[in-house]
């Protein structure tokens, strides 16, 4: 690895011998003359720091996140339509996976006792800062959601809590896209567009696993749909981000943990929705499937990430074809 | 002869490095002087094998690392000396490039990190309680977690110098000048006179990187000039602030979550 040979003229303004003029052939031509990537490394380490976020917490709190965002909106669609039972499993549900999340996330930074320093400003610049005030205003909407109803004191307050914390999931269950897409490992920055597509479908379908799973079967129909729903929305998400990337999808395509969160997720839906209907046993297995699936793809998501800013190659390789490509236009006009 | 600071600072107060590799001889003077001064924690003493470079990269740890690379090419007009070996040792020393578009500053989500009155980028310690999102944000892989500290850490331009009119200890100790401190605006003029001085003597394959303010990072406070392309001596190519795709990464995130809220309450539409 210590010959860093590229070519003998090393001059960046030259061109080579051989290599034609974009239009010199003298028609114009539909294919952009741009060369062929070439690619080095410093003994092939890596271009980028590797991320100091351990995959339990993280990835973790990206899937903990999701199932109390999503059931949060489960419930209140539950409580306004008469599903109390389903409204009370996902509000407890939510409560559990909300503390999970502020544990998985004060336990990953490296001074915990610090964590209220996060409240010192707000920055749209950055999603951990937006991040952390969503959970401020959702956090004690979604406790005050569980709480009332488990006890059945102040009913009032009960559903005003509940649908606060019904509107604001959505924003806790997406939010953490931007959280990974906003950094400069390769995979995730540039899958920005399909991310919170993916995140969302992914907690819409844990969030509906769990429903299935604690709700009676006559009550659990917004479950079955909404993870139907999520599962079709995460797979396709998850399917184009996979086209859309091209060569960087290569950790994507190759992680096992993705392949088999997809399997369970639309397992678990598609039997879910047929015979998780009439079978209380169907159903639990069903809900089972669908948040470990969910699990699985946020994993899966993660290492892939973790996999690209490792490898000096998916950092180097998109950044001398996007130089290529605008040398080539500008060579052409 | 002292040093004054408020001499070199020009119209726009900013101040960086120019780092001229073509000059640097491979001493690691700036690796020592910016640990000695800063008090930079050992990270270990490791024996790679890559030519001279033990050091390895830029960390929490390691606030200068000078890099080796060898290569079979000739330097210049320059006669190697050993027959008709064609052979190159290129040596830079790099450091955080104090970005005018500061991903690991706009990320931070304590306030930790901020821009000083001299355009550099700065971590306060006290502040700081180790998110880590600064980590990945770095586009150059500078920025590091201190695992003694739990905190970041990387390279202050020896904020505390500055602030006694004194320049950066890796440029002050720098034997060569290869490090070279003072206004941004005339290190970039002084680059490019440097710069067409090389190629005259034949390294046609010398470029600047980081110089230009139009670049995905604004510019880079702390600048070089190379003798090959940025990959090789571990730098990218075309590094981007990646909160320039902010706004579009919101927008995408405001859809899919008005996309769950609407399609969690539609499930629940028909009544029992």
């Amino acid at each position: 690895m210590s010959q860093t040979d590229v070519r003998m003229d090393g001059s960046p303004e030259l061109r080579g011998e051989r290599q034609a003029t974009p239009g010199s052939a003298g028609r114009r031509r539909e294919r952009l003359m741009v060369p062929k990537a070439t690619f080095d490394s410093y003994y092939g380490r890596p271009v980028l720091n590797e991320p100091t976020w351990q995959a339990p917490d993280i990835a973790g709190y990206l899937f903990l996140g999701g199932l109390a965002g999503a059931s949060s909106t489960l419930a209140a669609a539950a409580e306004l339509t008469g599903r109390p039972r389903l409204a009370r499993a996902a509000k407890v549900g939510a409560l559990g996976a909300l503390g999970g999340s502020l544990y998985a996330l004060i336990h990953d930074l490296g001074r915990p006792e610090r964590f209220v320093n996060m409240l010192r400003v707000f920055k749209v610049t950055s999603p951990m800062s937006v991040g952390t005030w969503i959970l401020s205003v959702y956090g004690p909407h979604a406790g005050a959601a569980a709480a009332t109803d488990v006890t059945g004191l102040f009913p009032g307050l009960g559903r005003a809590a509940t649908v606060g914390a019904g509107i604001a999931g959505p924003a806790v269950a997406t939010y953490t896209a931007a959280l990974i897409c906003d950094t400069a490992v390769p995979v995730w920055h540039e899958a920005y567009r399909e991310m919170p597509f993916l995140f969302a479908g992914s907690a819409a379908a844990s969030a509906g696993g769990l429903g299935m799973l604690a709700a009676p079967l006559s009550e659990a129909g917004p479950a079955r749909r909404a993870a139907l729903l999520g599962a079709a929305v995460e797979v396709a998400a998850a399917a184009r981000m996979e086209r859309r990337l091209g060569p960087l999808a290569e950790p994507l395509k190759r992680s096992r943990l993705l392949r088999l969160g997809e399997a369970l997720s639309l397992a678990g839906a598609l039997a879910g929705a047929s015979v998780g209907r009439r079978s209380r046993v169907a159903a639990v297995a069903a809900g089972a499937a669908l948040l470990a699936g969910s699990a699985c793809t946020r994993f899966g998501i993660f290492r892939a990430g973790m996999e690209s800013a490792n490898d000096p190659k998916h950092t180097v390789q998109p950044q001398r074809r996007r130089l290529a490509q605008a040398r080539a236009e500008r060579d052409l006009t | 002869m002292a040093f004054d600071l408020d001499e070199r600072l020009g119209d726009s107060g900013r101040v960086g490095f120019f780092t001229d590799t073509s000059i640097c001889i491979g001493c690691k003077a700036c690796e020592v002087a910016c640990k000695e001064w800063n008090h930079v924690p050992d990270d270990g003493l490791t024996f790679t094998g890559w030519s001279y470079d033990n050091t390895m990269k830029l960390s929490a740890d390691t606030w200068r690392h000078v890099a080796f690379v060898e290569q079979r090419r000739p330097l210049g007009h320059q006669e190697p000396g050993v027959g008709e070996l064609d052979f190159r040792w290129l040596m830079a020393s790099d450091v955080c490039k104090h970005c005018t578009h500061a991903a690991c500053l706009d990320v931070c989500p304590t306030g930790s990190l901020f821009r000083t009155e001299y355009g550099t980028v700065v971590v306060q310690e006290d502040i700081c309680n180790g998110c880590g999102y600064c980590v990945p944000a770095c586009p150059f892989g500078v920025i590091g977690k201190r695992e003694t500290s739990g905190t970041a850490a990387k390279c202050t331009m020896c904020y505390d110098r500055l602030g006694a009119g004194e320049e950066p200890a890796c440029a002050k100790t720098c034997p060569t000048d290869s490090i070279q401190f003072g206004d941004l605006d005339e290190l970039r003029e002084r680059a490019e006179r440097r710069l067409e001085q090389v190629r005259a003597a034949g390294v046609g394959s010398a470029r600047l990187y980081g110089h230009d303010p139009d670049d995905g990072v604004g510019g880079m406070g702390a600048f070089f000039l190379l003798l090959d392309e940025p990959e090789v001596y571990g730098l990218p190519p075309d590094p981007v602030v990646t909160t320039r795709d902010l706004p579009s990464m919101w927008r995408h995130v405001g859809v899919a979550a008005v996309a769950l809220l609407a399609g969690v309450a539609a499930t629940a539409w028909r009544r029992r």
